[in-house]
């Protein structure tokens, strides 16, 4: 049924996805950067979730459908996300998570 | 759909009805009866927790998404007893100048939380799992930011969403793999399909990474403290008590209904956690100087012994667990009421300002003290006996060094609860907190914590019925 494109290219596709994204909120300092890694995650959870339903149990659609919530939660997060930040930016003036540091160990 | 159907979701039908009706009053009140939403709200919520403890029906709807048993009805009462203690405590937070346009928004976020939470103990499946884990996280980072004006809570609220939603895109990458190698992700249907291939336990410890995120357990707690010091005060109780008891919740179900056949993965992973979470927990709280801090890594470790009592896998470990979180709630309030109390009045919160606070405010003392000896866990209050039946539940199966470490951890624990104690009762202070009068709901609030601590102490029957309603592996 499945000709091309085996199922494992998926998966590590995903996999670097995921770490890069990993990766990526770890070391960036912007914190608009640091929503987008968060962004990387989630989408690469989605590709997983595509690539194993087409591939292993296309009778069945729970993958597809739960990359869909997935999509949808996420742009909701975003949404609470930027209107913090948007307020993180009028008290500190700037979105650099390195200067956003009044608490600390 | 019929009626019947429709009382099965009783508490989350209940509480989105009352999101409503708070955004509906909200939009009719005139900017003098603003006040009255907290009284209209708290009444409301008070209605439904009532409501809550009338006997109902067991099943399951949407083809087995949605499950109601009784351990599950018994969580979210918890919750709700919980919640309705924080809303009483934030009056006199909320009745400030500077939260007066906001009181309604703050109602409608706590009730959606809860919401979330009782949509995510029902689950039966993941995806409703999740949409309840992100609906009772999303809203949270929104009250941690509530004080617009505020530096510290900016940094909080961003602070808690950015690590809320890298903890579910984790925990979200453990569920692709369950679902790769199961096919499903009915509750019941991995069940029986989970195994110790090694794809499987990848998955699953991606999954205990995301949790352990939510649950703040260690390695995963740095976010814990800051987002505890700027959250105001009543959000943080709400944080660390029934957002923390909602994820033990799902988090024990989970482990014991979805994952019974890798029992012997878990049991170890949760050993080291707990060693390390009660461990480092302990330590850290030792040498902090504000109290908000404090209480984030004191709750950190009681979320270590948390651990050490489900380890087990039985059912006196699941009952020993939900009667844990009850006895925390209680006690965990009644220390962050008095601080509450005392940050909105005074605006302090670091330990070496309450030194003397005895001989000015006596009853919020004796209050912080019965609090702080019930989760150090002295005798005749509930805290020792919500640690004596977590110890055994563990001992049962025989992890006598485990329960040694968690016994040695107790006695840290005790030290540094009793400095906070020193600091009230013994140490001298030319200048301690002025002598005033915390308002009625305050109060009331307390009084109830302080019924509770010695309530869900002495009357066994209250074990006894979570004990018979809990289930094991």
């Amino acid at each position: 049924m499945n000709t091309g494109v085996p199922l494992i290219y998926f998966l590590i596709l995903a996999a670097i996805m995921f770490f890069a994204g990993v990766y990526g909120f770890l070391t960036r300092r912007n914190l608009i950067t640091i929503l987008m890694s968060v962004e990387l995650i989630l989408n690469s959870v989605n590709i997983n979730f595509v690539a194993y339903n087409r591939y292993l149990y296309p009778h069945k659609l729970e993958g597809f459908f739960f990359s869909l919530f997935v999509i949808a939660v996420a742009a909701s997060e975003a949404a609470v996300a930027i209107a913090i930040i948007i307020n993180i930016y009028r008290r500190f003036t700037t979105i650099n998570v390195e200067d956003v540091d009044t608490m600390r160990y | 759909m019929n009626l019947v159907n429709f009382s099965l979701m009783r508490h989350e039908l209940l509480l989105v009805v009352a999101a409503l009706l708070i955004l509906i009053v909200e939009i009719f009140a005139s900017s003098k009866s603003r006040k009255s939403i907290s009284l209209f709200s708290i009444v409301l919520f008070a209605v439904i927790t009532i409501v809550g403890f009338l006997p109902s029906p067991t099943g399951t709807l949407f083809g087995g998404m949605y499950e109601v048993n009784n351990t599950r009805l018994i969580m979210k009462n918890i919750l709700n007893i919980g919640s309705l203690l924080v809303l009483i405590q934030s009056v006199t937070w909320l009745n400030k100048d500077e939260n007066h346009d906001k009181i309604s928004e703050y109602f409608i976020l706590l009730v959606s939380t809860l919401i979330g939470m009782n949509f995510m103990i029902s689950a039966g499946h993941f995806l409703m799992f999740y949409l309840g884990l992100e609906l009772a996280t999303i809203p949270i980072a929104a009250l941690a930011a509530y004080e617009r004006y505020n530096n510290k809570s900016a940094e909080a609220g961003i602070k808690l969403i950015l690590i809320s939603s890298l903890s579910s895109g984790v925990l979200l990458y453990g569920l692709t793999m369950i679902y790769g190698t199961t096919g499903t992700l009915y509750f019941n249907e991995v069940a029986q399909l989970y195994g110790n291939e090694n794809l499987q336990i990848l998955g699953f410890i991606f999954f205990f990474s995301g949790m352990a995120f939510k649950i703040s357990i260690v390695p995963f707690h740095l976010w814990t403290a800051d987002v505890y010091e700027g959250a105001p005060v009543n959000i943080t109780s709400y944080l660390s008590v029934i957002s923390k008891g909602a994820a033990v919740f799902i988090f024990i179900i989970v482990l014991f209904t979805v994952f019974p056949l890798i029992i012997i993965t878990w049991q170890k992973i949760i050993y080291v956690s707990a060693v390390l979470t009660m461990t480092i927990g302990n330590l850290f709280a030792i040498r902090q100087q504000n109290l908000k801090r404090f209480l984030a890594f004191s709750s950190i470790s009681q979320a270590g012994y948390i651990l050490v009592g489900l380890i087990g896998g039985n059912q006196i470990g699941m009952a020993s667990v939900i009667y844990y979180i009850l006895v925390y709630i209680f006690s965990n309030l009644a220390v962050f009421g008095v601080v509450a109390a005392i940050s909105n009045a005074k605006g302090k919160e670091n330990i070496d300002e309450y030194n003397g606070l005895y001989k000015t405010n006596p009853g919020l003392s004796l209050v912080m003290l019965l609090g702080l000896f019930s989760l150090g866990g002295i005798p005749p209050f509930a805290g020792f006996f919500g640690k004596f039946f977590l110890f055994t539940a563990a001992a049962q199966n025989g992890y006598y060094i485990l329960v040694l470490i968690a016994v040695l951890n107790t006695i840290i624990s005790l030290y540094y609860y009793l400095l906070v104690v020193k600091a009230m009762f013994i140490n001298n202070n030319e200048a301690p907190i002025e002598k005033f009068r915390s308002d009625f709901p305050t109060r009331l609030a307390l009084g109830i914590c302080i019924a509770g601590i010695v309530i869900t102490g002495f009357a066994s029957i209250i074990f006894e019925v979570i004990k018979n309603m809990s289930f094991g592996v």
